[in-house]
């Protein structure tokens, strides 16, 4: 498939990493949905995958580390024309952004949430992230790590979200599928991604998520929110990959009339007069 | 004419609501009013009180002395009654035992009880306090049925019809004039020659609204919440989204990632909530996405002391941020400042894309006035925003003269997009590790601080040319220095100028340094422990200030106590 309307410079990723095939799955999936570069907006935080606003030619937003959906959903809330993205890894999404992610998952603004995740961190060399395993030996955590991992498709269930999946680097169309859906879904979606990362995780290799991961068929329901959450705790020899759970659920914008009617709020004007009559409050 | 009466408490006993009713009914008769409001950082309990000073001429500060009191508890008299003037009054409940000659114990709660609510009893005081005065109460009921329901607004006007009966007039302060036979229609605005009875923060939010901000997020804090309050009453009747976030890091961002998308957009703080916006503002600086920030000081450092006065931030927030690029930081000297410096912070902070702070603090956050209607019609929105793209592909950081690169909405340009980098950039907002890339871009930014400067408002001036003494201050400061000076000039040999100043960030120097050099003595008068405005001025222009008046508290400064301070230098 042809992309070339995203196609953008070389990128600072190590040969074999897993964010390249999650770049290419990306420029497919916007293909497939008709996207041009100037109505989509990445944002990414800090980290190896939130350099990936870098290397697509669409609007781009590098921000703070673990503040990406902050700035992801300010964006959206005010024009609701831009099809907003997050692309962060695991250390920035459930680690230094985890109070972040939380929120979002209530606010359920109208964004996708694609989180790169290796299991370790790569950009600072190889320390244990939220999803790194027990027992996981770093430079920092000498003897293994010792506190368990943090699982992101249980958690973001248990919190409401309309769109949850998972999905592996290594079968990039498979990826793009989900990616279209988690695009499509109105409302916050999550996709956790399983990545190798060559450099810095000797553990979790390629082998190892090829070996374990299984896409859910048609037989699975992913609107079950019980089943959904045991679904998520499968972890360990076998890993599903595929939508875990899928509701529709009002979204942010949904909630608040102005924002729900009408255009987007930033080509709104200002109706000075009718601010003017708020003097009326103060007599 | 010139009176300051005290409304005291606990929390929870309506002290709030007595003395906007009060400060409203005094205004809807043609007074002029200030007041300053002293709470506790407590829901219950506590001491909470409001001083109202009201005269027929404008008043700029809070006084002293206390013509009378109005207490709902005994604690409130105990307080108080030492500020009390030889012939003020204090009117409280009979049940509050007191020997002074002064109060007056009258039956308020079975006047309550009389009327049916026990919780009117503050509004049998409010009545009492009006015929003492001689102060009409016709447009009790009106204020009252603005924030209560019909019932409760007319136990309330009946509470205070049955206090007024329990007094007899003492003191005759109504004003010439026609201003009860005005009708006050609920929707018409403010008629000719009409004022508004505004404080700090409400009028920040109302100057934020006038200049098109369309998003505004926050986390509650402490003396800025009532930013927000305001601005979410008017959330969707002037459709702005007004987004309480999970905490302060989350505020700056969505603000940031709203204005970066094209919205005029806000956050607003305390200290404490500042320092975790730090990084955010430094966010904003190197994306250059414009961002208004009010900080509205309380002391610190920390926690500090929640619902109190001082402007210990200054330093902090001209220089927050690692790493160096152009900020605006205005301290608005009043509450009419307060709503012009907000609409011209937007303007600023789209002109120069950077982050524009508004300095202030609880003292005009809290302390209402009133004041002449803002002008409207004056106002502009200056957006500079690029609508066509020379370069392909466009150039979000063009090295320009001027240091301001063309800024394209996202979205709005069909085959441009817009990217932006917290890490250094090249023109087109890649990430670099050039050397020579790194140092075009940090003068590209620091270039727009040089233009900036030839906006800079240069400060207020109190007093006349011929002085001897020139007082130096900032931001809220002006209000109880203006009166200051008049006092220190009344009959005195030595005559006394001040500066106060509204932009501190940059900071202008022309005024200071022709001042000064007239100047035999130069002092600071600063709401802080360290006298960070005369450090700054001594960095900034090689100025020394020869000594300091300082308060730090927490309690603002009165007119009366920098008269005594300064005069204790002489």
């Amino acid at each position: 498939m042809s992309n070339t309307n995203y196609v953008i410079l070389e990128t600072a990723w190590c040969p074999g990493c897993g964010n390249f095939n999650i770049l290419e799955a990306l420029k497919n999936a916007l293909e497939i949905l008709g996207k041009k570069p100037h109505e989509v907006l990445i944002v990414g935080g800090i980290g190896q995958a939130a350099k990936t606003p870098q290397y697509i030619n669409t609007n781009g937003f590098c921000g703070l580390h673990g503040r990406a959906l902050p700035a992801a959903v300010g964006a959206k809330m005010v024009n609701k024309d831009l099809t907003v993205i997050v692309h962060t890894g695991d250390g920035d999404s459930y680690g230094e952004g985890g109070n972040h992610f939380i929120h979002n998952i209530r606010r359920n603004v109208d964004i996708t949430h694609f989180v790169h995740d290796n299991q370790i961190y790569g950009l600072t060399k190889g320390q244990a992230s939220p999803t790194t395993d027990l027992g996981h030996v770093t430079e920092v955590q000498v003897a293994g790590n010792i506190n368990p991992p943090l699982n992101p498709v249980l958690l973001a269930i248990a919190l409401g979200a309309g769109f949850v999946a998972r999905a592996f680097s290594g079968d990039k169309e498979h990826l793009t599928s989900i990616m279209v859906e988690a695009i499509k879904h109105k409302g916050y979606s999550l996709v956790d991604i399983l990545q190798p990362c060559v450099s810095f995780n000797k553990v979790n290799t390629f082998q190892w998520y090829s070996k374990r991961v299984y896409k859910l068929d048609e037989s699975y329901d992913p609107t079950d929110k019980l089943k959904a959450m045991e679904k998520a705790m499968e972890w360990g020899d076998r890993i599903p990959i595929g939508i875990i759970y899928r509701e529709e659920k009002p979204t942010y914008c949904d909630k608040i009339e102005f924002l729900r009617e009408g255009p987007a709020l930033i080509d709104r004007p200002v109706d000075i007069q009718k601010i003017k009559g708020y003097l009326n409050d103060f007599i | 004419m010139d009176y300051n009466i005290l409304i005291g408490g606990a929390a929870g006993q309506g002290v709030e609501t007595l003395s906007s009713v009060f400060e409203k009914v005094l205004q809807r008769n043609g007074f002029k009013v200030f007041s300053i409001r002293d709470y506790m950082s407590r829901v219950r309990g506590g001491h909470n009180f409001v001083q109202i000073r009201f005269g027929d001429q404008e008043l700029f500060s809070h006084a002293d002395e206390l013509d009378g009191i109005i207490a709902l508890n005994e604690e409130t008299v105990d307080l108080h009654i030492g500020r009390l003037k030889a012939d003020g009054f204090v009117i409280c409940d009979k049940q509050v035992a007191h020997a002074d000659d002064r109060v007056m114990a009258l039956p308020l709660m079975e006047v309550a009880r009389r009327v049916g609510n026990a919780r009117v009893s503050g509004s049998a005081a409010l009545g009492a306090a009006l015929a003492l005065l001689g102060i009409s109460a016709t447009e009790v009921e009106a204020v009252y049925s603005k924030i209560f329901r019909p019932d409760i607004a007319r136990q309330n006007a009946e509470a205070v019809l049955e206090g007024s009966k329990l007094v007899q007039p003492r003191y005759n302060l109504s004003l010439p004039g026609d201003n009860l036979s005005l009708p006050k229609n609920s929707l018409s605005l403010p008629k000719e020659g009409e004022n508004i009875l505004i404080n700090g923060n409400q009028a920040i939010a109302l100057g934020a609204l006038a200049a098109g901000c369309k998003f505004y997020s926050a986390y509650p804090m402490t003396p800025s919440t009532s930013i927000m309050n305001y601005l979410a009453s008017k959330m969707m009747d002037a459709e702005i989204v007004v987004e309480q976030a999970e905490d302060e890091i989350a505020a700056i961002n969505m603000a940031i990632g709203a204005s970066y998308a094209g919205a005029r957009a806000m956050t607003g703080t305390s200290g404490g909530g500042f320092s975790l916006m730090v990084e955010g503002l430094g966010l904003a600086g190197m994306l250059e996405v414009p961002l208004v920030i009010a900080e509205v000081q309380r002391p610190g450092p920390v926690t500090g002391f929640p619902t109190r006065t001082e402007q210990g931030d200054l330093k902090f927030v001209i220089s927050a941020s690692q790493g160096e690029f152009p900020r605006m930081v205005i301290a608005p000297r009043n509450a009419e400042d307060a709503f012009y410096q907000t609409v011209r912070a937007f303007n600023l902070a789209d002109k120069y894309q950077i982050p524009v702070i508004l300095l202030s603090d609880q003292f005009l956050a809290d302390s209402t006035v009133t004041i002449k209607p803002f002008d409207f019609d004056g106002i502009r929105h200056e957006r500079y925003i690029t609508h066509t793209v020379e370069d392909k592909p466009y150039k979000r950081y063009k090295i320009t003269p001027t240091g301001v690169s063309p800024r394209v909405i996202p979205g709005k340009i069909p085959g441009v997009t817009v990217l932006v980098d917290s890490d250094e950039h090249d023109e087109y907002g890649h990430i670099t590790e050039s050397a020579d890339v790194r140092q075009q871009m940090v003068d590209k930014r620091l270039r727009k601080l040089e233009y900036l400067k030839q906006e800079l408002q240069e400060p207020w001036f109190l007093g006349d040319d011929d002085f001897d003494v020139l007082i130096l201050a900032w931001g809220s400061t002006w209000g109880p220095l203006a009166e200051a000076v008049s006092m220190l000039n009344s009959g005195q040999r030595t005559r006394y100028a001040a500066l106060v100043f509204g932009d501190v960030w940059p900071l202008p120097t022309k005024v200071l340094v022709e001042k000064a050099k007239k100047a035999k003595k130069i002092i600071n008068v600063e709401q802080n422990a360290t006298g960070q405005l005369a450090s700054l001025v001594a960095e900034v222009a090689g100025i020394f200030c020869d000594f300091s008046v300082l308060k730090y508290d927490g309690r603002p400064m009165s007119p009366r106590y920098i008269f005594e301070k300064v005069r204790e230098k002489e």
